[in-house]
């Protein structure tokens, strides 16, 4: 092979993707630090970004609310996932299981937008389930059933439940049946082969499965902004405000750094925690 | 427990209860929305009053299809020219580094691969707002230095087809890279050894292999580029995508002929869904 050869074709690949990483990738995030610490109207370094979030109590308080919940709709997401995967890698009739899986994905395709505008429809006051209820005679009154914390984790719960259901799917097809059979006449009880089969071998796919749904959670917009009211009670929220709204770039740029600096450093601890790298988890 | 293990009659049975549930609130906000997409009601919601295609092909006054109703038609055009754009540019960006991380060594590859899988955890939010940072920058010093105005540095078109690419390539990489994995390298050998040429190999063999693979992740990015939503909104100016159009209307209370066009959507995304399915049971 002539070394001429193999560096023309190096360079081909190399260069596209370098341009892309710097371009899109590493410097609109440096520059998104640089305008963090700067001054929106003099132009001078400063903290005060950043400092206006830790004294600005609504916007630590979002902050806050907007990581606690989305672990809370991580850990609920995972609570549900791992029947629906057992169920149909392990439980349901072998002919029905592909046909299951299927019809599992298909949802996941349709836009977040078009998902949440259906829970729209059925929950609002004038909405479907309000009308059945009342029609049936179980609630006197219509209920608003949107715009509460509740029913903003469920959407974000039901958007997200894809990204866990995939991977558990592909760990729980290569559990071996023989080990819960084992297990089983062994006289384990249903708990104990949870604990001690099923979960820690579904642990890579809970990992991988988890860091996926707390970031795309963390950086929802439009789930919490048409389901949970109307008071930008979600980070991005928050930082959409400050862009689009007040057209204050520093003052958003330091909510941005901020934002990637968590969901990066819970990213990192869970890596660190289960002893796994990123190169697999994405896979 | 599982299906060889006997099980109690209220377990499994309480077991296919859930999963049923499962299921019924799984598809209930897409049956109701293309149901209503059918209704003849100015508002999309029950009573039921009669069955009607208007939402599709009225012609106004009172009620305006979605095949006469300019904004939206509008807004659906720019979606498929941003999708295009997207698709061609991230599966071109993808391949490359598909190419570029599996056969390739240089320094620093570690580092470059992070690097290209790091979009997968950037918020997209994050990822809209520091591209329209960094173009608007680059923008005022070229002004600055050159005395010229480049339009395609400001939020619009370009930069909302940059700021989609910029992770959905990872994508596109990622399945190409899975299918390249998985490629025999004595077939570019024995390509080499006959006098083939480094554009030959690429051109017969190689990319041949590769194409259910790129094809796939062209449809992927397409799709992606389609609905995106949390990049784009900050990169949009005057002509807005589909979802940002959407979304306004979503928010702001609109006749079913949202249901009308989320029907539309579902239906694509099912077909691309069964067409995928296939697709990848062609791949492995």
């Amino acid at each position: 092979m002539a070394s001429g050869r193999l560096r023309g074709g190096f360079l081909f690949f190399f260069l596209p993707v370098a341009l892309w990483l710097a371009l899109l990738i590493v410097l609109p995030h440096l520059e998104l630090l640089r305008l963090s610490f700067t001054d929106s109207l003099a132009g001078r370094f400063t903290v005060a970004n950043y400092l206006a979030f830790f004294t600005e109590p609504i916007y630590w308080l979002t902050f806050v609310r907007t990581a606690l919940y989305s672990l809370l709709v991580t850990f609920l997401v995972m609570t549900v996932a791992l029947p629906v995967a057992f169920y149909v890698t392990k439980v349901v009739d072998v002919r029905l299981s592909g046909f299951l899986m299927v019809l599992l994905l298909v949802p996941f395709w349709v836009s977040e937008l078009v998902r949440v505008y259906g829970w729209m429809i059925l929950l609002r006051e004038s909405g479907i389930v309000n009308q059945v209820l009342t029609g049936l005679g179980l609630l006197k009154e219509p209920v608003e059933f949107l715009y509460r914390d509740a029913t903003m984790v469920m959407g974000l719960v039901y958007t997200s439940m894809l990204f866990m259901v995939v991977p558990l799917i592909g760990v729980m097809d290569d559990l071996d049946d023989a080990l819960i059979e084992a297990a089983y006449d062994l006289g384990a009880s249903k708990g104990a082969i949870w604990r001690t089969i099923v979960i820690p071998h579904c642990a890579t796919g809970l990992v991988s499965g988890g860091i996926i749904v707390f970031m795309l959670v963390l950086g929802s917009y439009l789930t919490p902004n048409l389901m949970g009211g109307k008071n930008s009670l979600w980070f991005t929220e928050q930082i959409y405000n400050q862009i689009i709204l007040y057209f204050n770039w520093n003052q958003g740029a330091a909510f941005g750094f901020l934002l990637l600096l968590l969901s990066s450093l819970i990213i990192w601890a869970v890596l660190k925690v289960t002893g796994q790298r990123l190169k697999e988890v994405v896979k | 427990m599982i299906r060889t293990l006997p099980a109690s009659k209220g377990y499994r049975r309480s077991f296919d209860l859930f999963i049923a549930l499962y299921f019924l609130l799984l598809f209930a906000p897409l049956v109701v929305t293309m149901v209503l997409a059918f209704n003849d009601s100015p508002f999309p919601s029950l009573p039921w009053e009669g069955f009607t295609l208007d939402w599709f092909f009225g012609k106004g006054p009172d009620k305006f299809g979605i095949f006469h109703d300019r904004t939206n038609l509008r807004s659906l055009a720019a979606s498929f020219r941003v999708a295009l754009a997207v698709t061609a540019l991230s599966t071109f960006l993808g391949t490359c580094a598909a190419f570029l991380f599996e056969q390739e060594q240089f320094p620093f590859k570690g580092l470059l691969y992070f690097l290209m899988i790091a979009p997968l955890v950037i918020p997209g939010v994050i990822l809209g707002i520091s591209i329209l940072m960094f173009a608007n920058g680059l923008g005022l010093v070229i002004e600055n230095l050159f005395g010229l105005y480049l339009p395609v540095l400001g939020p619009g078109y370009w930069l909302v087809v940059l700021g989609q690419s910029a992770f959905i390539s990872t994508i596109v990489a990622l399945v190409v890279l899975a299918r390249l994995k998985k490629f025999d390298p004595s077939l570019e050998e024995a390509a080499y050894n006959l006098g083939a040429t480094r554009v030959q190999v690429l051109r017969y063999i190689t990319l041949p292999y590769l194409r259910p693979a790129i094809v796939g992740g062209a449809a992927m990015a397409f799709l992606l580029s389609f609905e995106n939503f949390n990049t784009t909104v900050f990169l949009v100016s005057s002509q807005p995508t589909l979802p940002i159009n959407m979304y306004m209307q979503v928010r702001d209370g609109s006749t079913p002929v949202i249901n009308a066009i989320s029907l539309l959507l579902i239906l694509g995304a099912s077909l691309f869904a069964v067409a995928n399915l296939r697709g990848k049971r062609a791949r492995t």
